[in-house]
Order: C-alpha cells, then sequence, then structure tokens
C-alpha cells in the first residue's frame, strides 16, 4: 500500500507522469507514491523516469480499466 | 556548459495542432532529465500572444478534422499547450524564449506575450545554446 495515491485517471500523456513527478518532489524520502492512470504510455514511460531519476519503480497492477503505478522516493 | 543534456525546439507553426506537442514534448523531455530550450518565431510566437491560444486554426491539411478534435479535446479535458508548458517549467529547466525579429517586425513587446515566455533572444544566441544539445525540433 503507497504512502499516497494520485487518482490522474483522464488525464492524458505525460499528465500522469508529471503528477507523479510533482508528488515525488513532495514526498519525504522513503514515501511511495501511487498514481492511477488511464494513459497507456504511462507504465512504460513512468520506470524510464523512475531510472534517470534515481528513484525506486515499485511496479504496474493492471485494476480494472487502469493502472496503478508506483514508485518509491528514495533520495 | 551544464551537465545536463538539451533539447531545443524551434517552434514556427501556429496551428493547435502543431502546437499541442510542444507541451507535450518539452514534459517529456523534463521527465528524462533534459534542459529544454524553446525558439518561438513568426506564426509560433504570435500564437503566444496574450489570449491568442484560444482561438487558433488547425493546419490546412487537417482542417476538415479541425470541429471534430476540438470537440474531443474539449470533452476529455485535454489541457491546452501553453497549460501543458508551464507544468513542465514547473518541474524542469524549460526556458522558452521570442524570437527578437519576429517581435520587431510585429512590434511585439514582452509583456504582450503569455507569462510561459521567459525572455526575447536573437537567433545566434538559439543556435549557440542548441549546438550544445543533442535532440533538435523543428515544429
Amino acid at each position: 500500500m503507497a504512502d499516497k495515491t494520485i487518482d490522474a485517471r483522464g488525464s492524458f500523456c505525460p499528465g500522469p507522469m508529471m503528477e507523479l513527478i510533482r508528488a515525488i518532489k513532495a514526498a519525504n524520502v522513503g514515501e511511495s507514491v501511487a498514481v492511477l492512470s488511464t494513459d497507456s504510455g504511462s507504465k512504460r514511460d513512468i520506470p524510464l523516469w523512475a531510472q534517470k531519476a534515481g528513484q525506486e519503480f515499485l511496479g504496474v497492477t493492471a485494476k480494472d480499466g487502469y493502472d496503478e503505478i508506483v514508485v518509491k522516493k528514495i533520495k | 556548459m551544464s551537465q545536463k543534456e538539451r533539447m531545443s525546439m524551434v517552434v514556427f507553426s501556429g496551428t493547435l495542432d502543431k502546437l499541442m506537442p510542444v507541451g507535450i514534448m518539452a514534459s517529456g523531455a523534463v521527465a528524462m532529465a533534459q534542459e529544454v530550450e524553446v525558439f518561438l518565431t513568426f506564426w509560433g510566437l504570435m500564437a503566444f500572444k496574450k489570449g491568442a491560444a484560444q482561438n487558433l486554426p488547425i493546419c490546412k491539411e487537417f482542417e476538415h478534422m479541425g470541429p471534430t478534435m476540438m470537440q474531443i479535446m474539449q470533452e476529455k479535458k485535454v489541457p491546452n499547450f501553453i497549460d501543458t508548458l508551464r507544468t513542465a517549467k514547473e518541474l524542469g529547466d524549460v526556458k522558452v524564449y521570442a524570437c527578437g525579429m519576429t517581435m520587431d517586425l510585429f512590434g511585439l513587446k514582452l509583456e504582450d506575450l503569455e507569462d510561459v515566455v521567459d525572455d526575447v533572444a536573437g537567433v545566434g544566441e538559439f543556435i549557440e545554446h542548441a549546438k550544445e544539445g543533442k535532440i533538435t525540433m523543428f515544429i
């Protein structure tokens, strides 16, 4: 269970990723943030962003009509 | 020169369909840790006059699809390109420059433009910055 969940369903590329980046910036180190997304690019883009930004990608779960993508702030 | 990689964009077109990717590409670049430099010129710059974004045409080639596109974008609440660019600026290093020559030609001042525009620059300055980049786009 993530510490914080952002509901970005209905938002288009790159909306969910941008909202996640904003939330990760605001989070404390050690906290995890989940983003709910209906945008098909998010589950590919967010792991790449996490790698680039040095944050920990915790995974994607396919839900009913959307994805839950979780990232942990590690620095 | 900074350590970050850079993406540069020359935005010449002033139609809505071609301006949408400006904000989206800038956002993607910021997410992938790139600095972004946008150079607005001619019709691209005119689209950044205060309030101009509300009333832009679609390019001639796809004009017939304009009303459908506008309807879908409104229904699905797609943010306009200025807001998308503003988000990219909040989260990363994005500089938006207005072409000095276009400003002079049309008698524009920086205060006539949307607040996402940082400054007026000459083409030489843009090229000097762009040459450090790996990605350059002409839109």
